[in-house]
């Protein structure tokens, strides 16, 4: 029996948690995140979870005791936001490339500077090409049944990757919404036990774990790595649909929200989103027809799916809660526009630049961007495709 | 399962490399041939030699092998011409191109 709740997001992945009782749990306190690990001290408290918790001294270490964890053969992961995430950047590359499938609970937060400790995706696109799954949420009910999916993915025989379950900083991690929880037993029989097949601490056959390629097997060591991506969309469905069975809670590789006639669409991440739909809800009853397409698995990118679901879109604006810094967009902008190119699709498309740094998006900006669309299907021209939302002129 | 390094070889493609480059099971260092790194190897010109054995010690990946006292033959598979054996000998008995 399922069983309502109100929590916050970080409170709810933490539950998630404390049912997937994974084996070692390093970690190192950063705002927005921090209440993950500090909840879970508190489950290793009570006895509630047998998972070796590991205080460490930086973000550095934490994904480093997360690696040799799970090299060791262990079910690990770690959390984090923003400059943690920074921190860890060498590490990241080192996970992906030993194929460790350990989590990360990241809190999407601005990088540093101005310093600021509010929701933007800075921290997570900058990661984007680590080699990591990323998959975001909207609300905290995602967040909690992402987390709960995530280990059934990344260690899955055919991906065997790292994976990062992100929600966005304060506004999904401290906010407090009803939530469904699934129960302690079924969540333990879906994600199920972890036996790795080569592992550090198998007695019967020592391993060596990241030898040393020189030149002459670098780039078959990466084209070998990417592989493993290539499986992920698969998995993600099939463990989704397994999900669907025990939540009733259905998950794509994106949501299509009222895109069956949609004339124009906003594709973005995250809690923002949840805005969106409100804007198109007023639309549509003045016979806008506008939808979305929100983007849960970000890494690898479902460049054809997306391309198909907006093959009948006129228009379309990309969202981006980063900079890119390229003088032409942001990350999420030149992704989904290259699966357009990809796929000959006739759309107009624009890059908006949003919420930086925590700034507010309201139903009516979102309105604001279905009027611009609205009249780049008039001109029939997107005129200045890199654009900023909410920014005071 | 363990690795059978012998697979590994420079000629190796992309999918016959091991998930993540582990390598599963002990002693496989043996099994990997590393000669084939270098293009200048030693010679061993047994006339000349007193063995005194000082070029065993020295060598940095156990190539010369050494049976009843006596040292044998490089074992060119594993010998990645580095020539410090060739600097060890004090009677001329090892040679290599480049190498005095």
């Amino acid at each position: 029996m399922a069983k309502r709740d109100r929590l916050s997001g970080n409170e709810a992945v933490a539950i998630a948690l404390r049912q997937i009782n994974p084996d070692v749990f390093p970690a190192f306190p950063i705002t927005p995140s921090t209440e993950i690990p500090q909840y879970f001290a508190s489950f290793v408290a009570n006895g509630q979870v047998d998972t070796e918790f590991i205080p460490v001294e930086s973000e550095h270490s934490s994904m480093s005791a997360a690696i040799g964890a799970s090299a060791a053969g262990a079910r690990s992961l770690t959390a984090t936001s923003s400059c943690g995430l920074a921190y860890m950047w060498e590490e990241l590359y080192i996970a992906a490339s030993n194929r460790l499938p350990l989590a990360l609970a990241l809190v999407n937060r601005a990088l540093s500077g101005p310093i600021n400790i509010n929701c933007d995706h800075s921290d997570s696109m900058g990661a984007r090409d680590a080699g990591w799954i990323q998959m975001y949420a909207e609300n905290n009910q995602e967040a909690y049944d992402n987390m709960v999916q995530a280990y059934r993915i990344s260690e899955h025989k055919d991906v065997r990757l790292p994976i990062m379950i992100c929600q966005d900083g304060f506004i999904t991690s401290h906010a407090v919404e009803n939530i469904e929880l699934l129960e302690d037993q079924d969540v333990k029989d879906f994600v199920g036990e972890y036996h790795p097949e080569n592992y550090l601490l198998n007695p019967d056959c020592p391993a060596a774990v990241g030898p040393y390629s020189i030149t002459d097997y670098y780039m078959e060591a990466k084209r070998n790595q990417a592989e493993g991506m290539k499986h992920v969309s698969q998995v993600v469905l099939d463990v989704a649909k397994e999900f669907e069975g025990i939540s009733g809670r259905a998950y794509g590789l994106f949501e299509e929200y009222c895109m069956e006639d949609a004339e124009m669409a906003v594709v973005m991440i995250g809690s923002a989103a949840g805005t969106t739909k409100d804007a198109i809800d007023r639309l549509r009853e003045n016979g806008v027809k506008a939808g979305l397409i929100k983007i849960r698995l970000y890494r690898p990118f479902p460049a054809s799916e997306l391309a198909e679901a907006l093959k009948h879109v006129k228009a379309v604006a990309i969202m981006d809660r980063a900079e890119g810094y390229t003088n032409h967009g942001g990350p999420l902008g030149a992704d989904v526009m290259s699966a357009l190119y990809r796929a000959h699709a006739d759309a107009l498309a624009v890059n908006y630049i949003y919420g930086l740094g925590g700034r507010d998006i309201r139903v009516e900006d979102m309105e604001g961007v279905f009027e611009a669309l609205k009249q780049i299907i008039e001109e029939g021209d997107a005129g200045e495709t890199y654009r900023y939302l909410g920014l005071r002129e | 399962m363990a690795t059978d390094i012998t697979k590994l070889g420079v000629k190796a493609n992309w999918r016959n490399l091991t998930e993540g480059m582990i390598i599963a099971g002990a002693g496989t260092s043996k099994d990997f041939n590393t000669g084939e790194w270098s293009t200048d190897k030693p010679e061993f010109i047994e006339d000349k030699c007193k063995q005194c054995l000082l070029c065993v010690p020295v060598c940095p990946d156990s190539c010369i092998p050494v049976k009843d006292m006596k040292r044998g033959a490089f074992d060119y598979d594993h010998c990645k011409g580095c020539g410090i054996c060739v600097k060890a000998c004090p009677f001329g008995a090892i040679t290599m191109e480049g190498v005095k």
